[in-house]
């Protein structure tokens, strides 16, 4: 009995692998599909995206005012921050169902997850607390007090320090991840709203949306080493508002999310010069690489849909309409 | 090597001294408000104003535990024949330097002419008059409360871009309603609205709320605003509370009401909630249980302008604080959807202009298609070519 099991279960595998590299070979060696997933802050939903249509294949229904989503290390699970349900909810990213509510505390925005996805930290807005939850056991494991409207959070690749940026305090503060303890506290300007590490753990990325620069911290020393600043012709300065940032892994090339300057902006990931803004659409809010890092996706809050740019060419080649209002994206790594 | 242990235990000394957060004391003159008004909702509370001051000193001692800066505020009342001039030096005595004043134009000119001797800077959290930013300007006052020119400039915008360009302009017969009334003109004249009717609502004296109830002001609006010539909004100069609450639905004509009613400009409401200003106003509703108005914002962006300069300058000294807020690194974020910065001509916080109904915002101004050289906020109000202030 034990044995026809072990035996249908190979047997599966095979198949699922030969059927793998049949398709693989039909299209002609093109990138996998992943599976992008965009939440959509005005509809309570979160539109699903096959990368290799660029096209919506299912909407999921979630809480009141999605924001923050990602996927969790093991791709099992889409957790997706409902501000307004003051829960971050927990999907099934086979069956699309919601399967948990995470105790997140009061209206969750942004949060990360350590790198061995076991841990979520979670930034609350209202309480002025980072909130550690256990993502297995599903429950809280304490707090940290940061401050005033904490948003921004980036881990470090070797998941010891956190960043979490405080949009009325105006800083990014380090925190030890063992001891849950604030090291250091770095002034940034004003109203930082995401903070991304580079992949060497060699600097951090913070941007302020009404100050309109990025600080690159130097997070060893705890000092803002340059400060980037942005200005394309023909448009006021107020309309420049840094908030996401994309970084590749070789941290040769950063993007960074304009806001309602309706552009992303490249940059040298050494120099820090910017390279070239691409326009995308109305008020883009966050990115995600596809896996392979031949796409960035953006998230356009006023258009309501979603700029492809092509990371080699540095061209924007399509746009995907989704629900009203995208503001995060996540993206599958399978 | 003794006198090396020595410099050493001084050392540690000083550092331990230094644990000690630095003090920024502030201070809060304010006259009391009268408080008739004739809608129950609009009267003030007894903490109107100073709450936000409070709130933003809340915000500036978390930042402060970081930076090891702590801000305290004493809040002085003035009643009607206290000199204001007298109690910002009694301010200036405990050790304040930078004072939040909510006060009529003239003692607000007072304390700030006789508070220079003692280096004393003001905010002046109250008081629209334009003539405060023009001709009276100082150069130790600080303005966090919009101009009623800048109020009018970012009604007639949104009344120009909705096309609604014929007022049927109302005004009361008090000074400050007068002079609101000259900014709706000037604002008509400068984005092409036209006013085709003028009228004057004079105050008779009387109470606010009677038994008899508003069955006679259900008669008598009809017939005031009657024979008008063909208009597309009633704008009423009203800001001593007199008659432009009554005037919504009760206008001869089926018109909607602006300025002092139906459609007001304000710096702030209860009901703004973008740009993530629901999280000051859950912080403000938790903490005062009441809605957050116009004037808290007012002395909140004040008292959060001292914190941010506080924070960037690693500074208590007062001189520094101020320099730092008139230097072109300054910028306020307070969820307005853009930094808010300071005229250097003037003073005169740049601002963006909320247009609500009571309800809703109906929209913000500047309006889109209005394009400035410099900033789109300085088309609101008087701007730098025709200013008539010379800062000393």
């Amino acid at each position: 009995m034990q044995a026809e099991i072990a035996m249908a279960g190979t047997a599966r595998i095979l198949r699922a692998g030969l059927f793998g590299g049949m398709l693989y070979v039909l299209l002609g060696g093109s990138a996998g599909a992943f599976t992008a997933y965009v939440s959509n802050e005005k509809s309570n939903t979160v539109s699903v995206i096959d990368t290799d249509k660029f096209q919506v294949a299912k909407t999921i229904k979630v809480g009141q005012r999605p924001r923050g989503i990602l996927l969790t290390k093991d791709g099992k699970f889409l957790l997706v921050a409902v501000g307004d349900d003051d829960t971050i909810q927990m999907i099934d990213t086979t069956t699309h169902q919601i399967v948990a509510n995470l105790p997140s505390g009061p209206d969750p925005e942004l949060f990360t997850q350590d790198p061995t996805g076991k841990i979520l930290y979670v930034a609350n807005e209202d309480a002025n607390t980072v909130t550690i939850i256990d993502l297995e056991k599903r429950v809280p494991l304490g707090e940290v007090q940061v401050g005033v409207e904490p948003e921004g959070m980036g881990i470090s690749p070797d998941g010891k320090i956190l960043v979490n940026t405080s949009e009325t305090t105006n800083m990014a503060h380090f925190i030890d991840t063992a001891t849950r303890q604030i090291v250091a506290n770095v002034l940034v300007d004003a109203r930082p709203r995401f903070a991304e590490f580079k992949r060497d753990g060699s600097e951090v990325w913070v941007s302020s949306e009404v100050g309109g620069t990025v600080s690159i911290i130097d997070p060893a020393k705890h000092t803002v080493t340059k400060k980037i600043t942005f200005d394309i012709p023909g448009l006021r300065k107020e309309a420049i508002q840094p908030v996401g940032i994309s970084l590749t892994k070789d941290g040769k090339t950063g993007f960074v999310a304009l806001g309602p300057a309706n552009r992303v902006a490249v940059l040298n990931g050494e120099t820090h010069e910017v390279q070239k803004y691409l326009l995308v659409g109305q008020r883009v809010w966050q990115m995600a690489f596809t896996p392979d890092e031949k796409y960035l996706l953006t998230t356009n809050g006023v258009s309501n849909d979603v700029s492809v740019i092509d990371v080699a060419s540095l061209k924007v080649i399509k746009s995907i309409q989704v629900g009203e209002l995208p503001w995060g994206v996540a993206i599958s790594q399978q | 090597m003794i006198r090396v242990l020595l410099a050493g235990a001084l050392l540690l000394a000083w550092t331990a001294a230094s644990a000690d957060p630095a003090e920024i004391k502030l201070g809060y003159l304010r006259r009391t408000e009268p408080k008739t008004r004739l809608s129950l909702t609009d009267i003030p509370a007894d903490n109107n104003g100073i709450a936000g001051a409070q709130l933003a000193l809340d915000d500036n001692n978390t930042t402060g535990k970081f930076l090891n800066q702590r801000f305290s505020l004493e809040e002085v009342r003035l009643g009607d024949n206290d000199d204001a001039a007298a109690a910002a030096l009694a301010l200036a005595d405990r050790g304040v330097s930078l004072v939040l004043a909510d006060l009529p134009a003239d003692a607000l000119l007072k304390a700030a002419d006789a508070g220079r001797s003692r280096d004393l800077v003001f905010f002046n959290v109250g008081a629209v008059d334009d003539r405060l930013r023009e001709e009276n300007c100082r150069a130790n006052v600080v303005h966090t409360a919009p101009t009623r020119s800048m109020l009018a400039d970012a009604l007639a915008q949104y009344l120009v871009w909705k096309q609604w360009r014929r007022w049927f302009l109302v005004v009361g017969s008090h000074p400050e309603d007068k002079l609101y009334a000259d900014a709706l003109r000037r604002a008509a004249k400068r984005f092409g609205a036209r006013i085709v009717q003028e009228k004057v609502f004079e105050d008779t004296g009387g109470a606010r709320r009677t038994d008899s109830g508003v069955v006679q002001i259900q008669r008598q609006l009809p017939v005031f605003t009657q024979g008008a010539p063909a208009y597309d909004v009633l704008i009423a100069a009203d800001e001593s509370d007199v008659f432009a609450p009554y005037l919504p639905y009760r206008t001869w004509d089926p018109r909607p009401v602006a300025g002092s009613a139906g459609l007001i400009p304000t710096s702030w409401d209860a009901s703004h909630d973008q740009w993530g200003a629901v999280q000051l106003q859950e912080r403000f509703a938790k903490k005062f249980s009441r809605p957050m108005t116009a004037r808290d914002m007012q002395a909140w962006s004040a008292a959060r302008m001292i914190g941010e300069s506080a924070s960037r300058t690693r500074s208590t000294d007062a001189k520094a604080m101020f320099d730092f807020l008139r230097s072109p690194d300054f910028a306020l974020a307070a969820f307005k959807g853009q930094r808010l910065t300071l005229r250097d001509w003037n003073l005169q916080l740049r601002q963006p202009i909320l247009l609500t109904d009571g309800r809703m915002i109906v929209s913000v101004s500047p309006q889109e298609g209005f394009q400035h050289q410099f900033s789109e906020l300085d088309t609101l109000g008087f701007d730098r070519p025709e200013t008539k202030c010379k800062l000393k």
